[in-house]
């Protein structure tokens, strides 16, 4: 099979560096003061004028530098306590910096997180336009677009119920229909995409790339690499205040992973190592081509999915199934030990065994979640071990909307 | 056909030229915008007591009123604290009820705004906004209520006698001067509180001597009786007396005498005038300079 997949590039081209900066990064440093004792009061101030508060200092943001060229789809990811909200909120303006300065050339949407200020006691009306004056429309241009907000939305039916009785996904949805309608040349996101149904996703992803396309500048900070590698046309890795990488998006994305797990990939809980008197699934996990355990892999780089089971009773022809899922729960994959019609053999009681499903790797970026299982001879209807969910993967690489990456070979005959 | 509906509207931005960020500040640099969040979050409130409730609107009348009644009943039934000292007295329940009001605005205002811009922790830390707009909300909305209020003054005043008059001209002087003396407290008192949050029992026990050392219960005559020189003067310097005072002269009776008449001249109301004017700055200077730190000090 060919490992190498030829496809037309759909996305667009990262903005050249001719291109006029958007946002300017220069030098900035962002200290905190933590005092020690949180607030004070006029008593005490008033009673010992003249003792300085102590206080420890966390510098958040360490003498950053950055240039997002005009157009720019920009990520900014890291752990919790990177640093990467607060730089977010110093271009927003938000905080200001200690040393250093921020340039911007355009408007900016001065919204860090969706939903701000939403009133769960208004109707959507009210909060629509309430919002929208918030991020920085007048009145007039905020009732303009409501009917578009409600419809991006698909919350027409709603429109006069309270925000207390919607639901999550439903807040959510009118959050982002609002924030979407600010024309702000430089929008800066801060984790919105983990957001609202299977549909709502795609069509947020939609307008991902429409604001793409329309040459607007995005920054852009989320944990979610798979949205990362999918918009971005740069990424940046913070940790502890500092740039940990900066550059394509699959790289940071790696480096982030890495940071986060380390090398081991592990996350299904161990078994208790004892002869039990039910047959279980003691463990599960990925490989690379190389065979090593891994929690992230390329495409194209091969991946199989392995896992152990040790038996408690005396089978024979056991089937071995592993079904991988998407996060959102879409079946891609399902592996059968029957595929090829060969039978698997006879197990004894306080055997173990290791099953391994090879598949070339043509998933598109995203993570899957793996769940093993072990059935009696024949359709694989009578389950005997199972384990929803047990550990998942990561997979780096093109996302083109698709959920496979299929090698295709494209051909263009002039006539 | 493009499936995803094309709600923008194509932008010149290449046009942009670049300029510096900076941190929040407390007016921002576009007043309009300014405006038009102040007015937004005050008419947000004011709709959410409107509906919130059965009664909605009622229930912020009702404890003016009810303070009203009681002190009414109190002081013209039982305790005569004014009798014999009030020219106009058929009118000092109009004169009674106006101060209260009056009082309301002042008490709303500055007690409102004081825990204001740390309730709206969610606003500042992910929004930038002039800040400032928050304590002017706060004013704002107890200015809506003020005007509704002020309806029930003039019906309760009409109904017990009182006659319109040219000097009921002076009233947005007067409501300007009260506008301009609750917002320097307000942005005063919700900076400090920021820091210390001790602020704000220290200064519902202020409002409270200022409600006694303010002519709302007693009248001007009363005072005149009992304070001379130096002693009515300190008294004349609080605002609110001055301006509680001319309230009732200019609307409500010719019989009770004018803010300048009290002390015998205008020369003497600079002082409360000065008070009002250095609180204003002050608050507006103590806010301006924590406005940049609010977002990161909450």
């Amino acid at each position: 099979m060919n490992a190498t997949i030829q496809r037309p590039d759909e996305t667009l081209a990262a903005p050249e560096l001719a291109t006029p900066a958007a946002v300017t990064i220069d030098s900035v440093s962002k200290t905190f003061r933590l005092p020690h004792q949180q607030y004070s009061t006029l008593k005490e101030r008033a009673l010992h004028p003249l003792r300085s508060t102590s206080y420890d200092e966390l510098h958040a943001v360490k003498d950053i530098s950055l240039e997002i060229a005009t157009g720019e789809f920009f990520g900014i990811v890291g752990r919790n306590g990177s640093g990467k909200s607060t730089l977010l909120k110093c271009i927003a303006g938000i905080y200001s910096v200690d040393f250093g300065r921020i340039s911007i050339a355009g408007r900016l949407s001065p919204f860090i997180e969706l939903g701000v200020g939403f009133n769960m006691d208004l109707t959507a009306r009210d909060n629509v336009i309430i919002n929208a004056i918030m991020l920085g429309l007048s009145r007039r241009e905020a009732q303009a677009r409501f009917d578009a907000v409600i419809a991006f939305a698909e919350l027409e039916e709603f429109i006069d119920l309270k925000l207390k009785n919607y639901s999550s996904g439903m807040l959510v949805r009118l959050a982002f229909a609002t924030a979407i309608q600010v024309d702000a040349e430089i929008l800066l996101i801060d984790e919105v995409l983990a957001v609202g149904d299977a549909a709502f996703q795609q069509k947020c992803y939609e307008q991902f790339f429409r604001l793409k396309r329309e040459g607007r500048t995005i920054v852009f900070v989320s944990h979610d690499m798979f949205s990362v590698e999918r918009f971005c046309h740069r990424a940046m890795l913070m940790e502890r205040g500092s740039v940990l990488k900066l550059g394509d998006p699959r790289d940071v994305a790696r480096a982030y992973h890495k940071l986060n797990f380390g090398q081991l990939p592990h996350n299904a809980p161990p078994v208790a190592d004892r002869p039990g008197d039910e047959t279980v699934i003691a463990d599960a996990w990925f490989e690379n081509a190389a065979g090593e355990r891994v929690t992230a892999v390329s495409q194209q780089e091969g991946l199989t999915i392995c896992f152990e089971v040790r038996f408690a009773e005396s089978l024979s022809n056991p089937l071995f199934a592993a079904t991988l899922r998407t996060e959102l729960g879409h079946t891609i994959l399902v592996a059968r030990s029957d595929q090829n019609g060969e039978a698997s053999g006879i197990f004894r009681a306080g055997d173990s065994a290791i099953v391994r499903f090879e598949v070339p790797n043509w998933l598109t970026a995203s993570r899957y979640v793996l769940t093993p299982s072990v059935a009696r001879e024949g359709t694989g209807a009578d389950a005997i071990a199972l384990v929803e969910d047990m550990t998942s993967v990561m997979v780096h690489g093109n996302a083109s909307g698709g959920i496979l990456e299929l090698p295709l070979q494209t051909t263009i005959d002039r006539l | 056909m493009n499936a995803s509906p094309r709600i923008l509207r194509p932008l010149p931005w290449r046009s942009s030229v670049a300029r510096q960020v900076h941190g929040p500040s407390a007016l921002g640099d576009d007043l309009r915008r300014f405006w038009s969040l102040t007015f937004t979050l005050a008419r947000t409130e004011f709709k959410l007591r409107f509906y919130g409730s059965v009664l909605g609107y009622v229930w912020t009348l009702v404890r003016p009123l009810l303070l009203f009644g009681v002190l009414w009943i109190f002081f013209t039934k039982i305790g005569h604290v004014n009798k014999g000292h009030t020219p106009g007295e058929k009118y000092y329940g109009a004169q009674l009820l106006g101060s209260i009001i009056l009082f309301t605005f002042f008490v709303e205002a500055t007690t409102g705004s004081v825990r204001s811009v740390v309730d709206r922790e969610n606003l500042v830390r992910k929004i930038r906004f002039p800040r400032l707009v928050i304590p002017l909300s706060v004013v704002l909305l107890a200015l809506f209520n003020l005007g509704l209020n002020l309806i029930v003054v003039a019906i309760f005043s009409i109904g017990a006698g009182v006659r319109p008059m040219l000097s009921w001209l002076e009233l947005p002087l007067i409501v300007g001067a009260l506008i301009v003396f609750a917002t320097g407290v307000a942005m005063l008192l919700s900076a400090l509180f920021v820091h210390f949050r001790d602020i704000q029992p220290i200064w519902e026990v202020i409002a409270q001597i200022v409600f006694y050392a303010s002519p709302v219960i007693i009248s001007i005559q009363t005072v005149l009786a009992k304070l001379h020189g130096a002693w009515l003067h300190l008294y004349m310097f609080n605002p609110l007396a001055v301006i509680f005072q001319q309230f009732r002269h200019a609307m409500i009776t010719h019989a009770t005498p004018a803010a300048e008449a009290v002390i015998g001249s205008w020369s003497s109301l600079l002082g409360a005038l000065a008070i009002i004017i250095a609180l204003f700055v002050v608050g507006f200077a103590v806010f301006s300079r924590a406005a940049a730190r609010i977002a990161e000090n909450l």
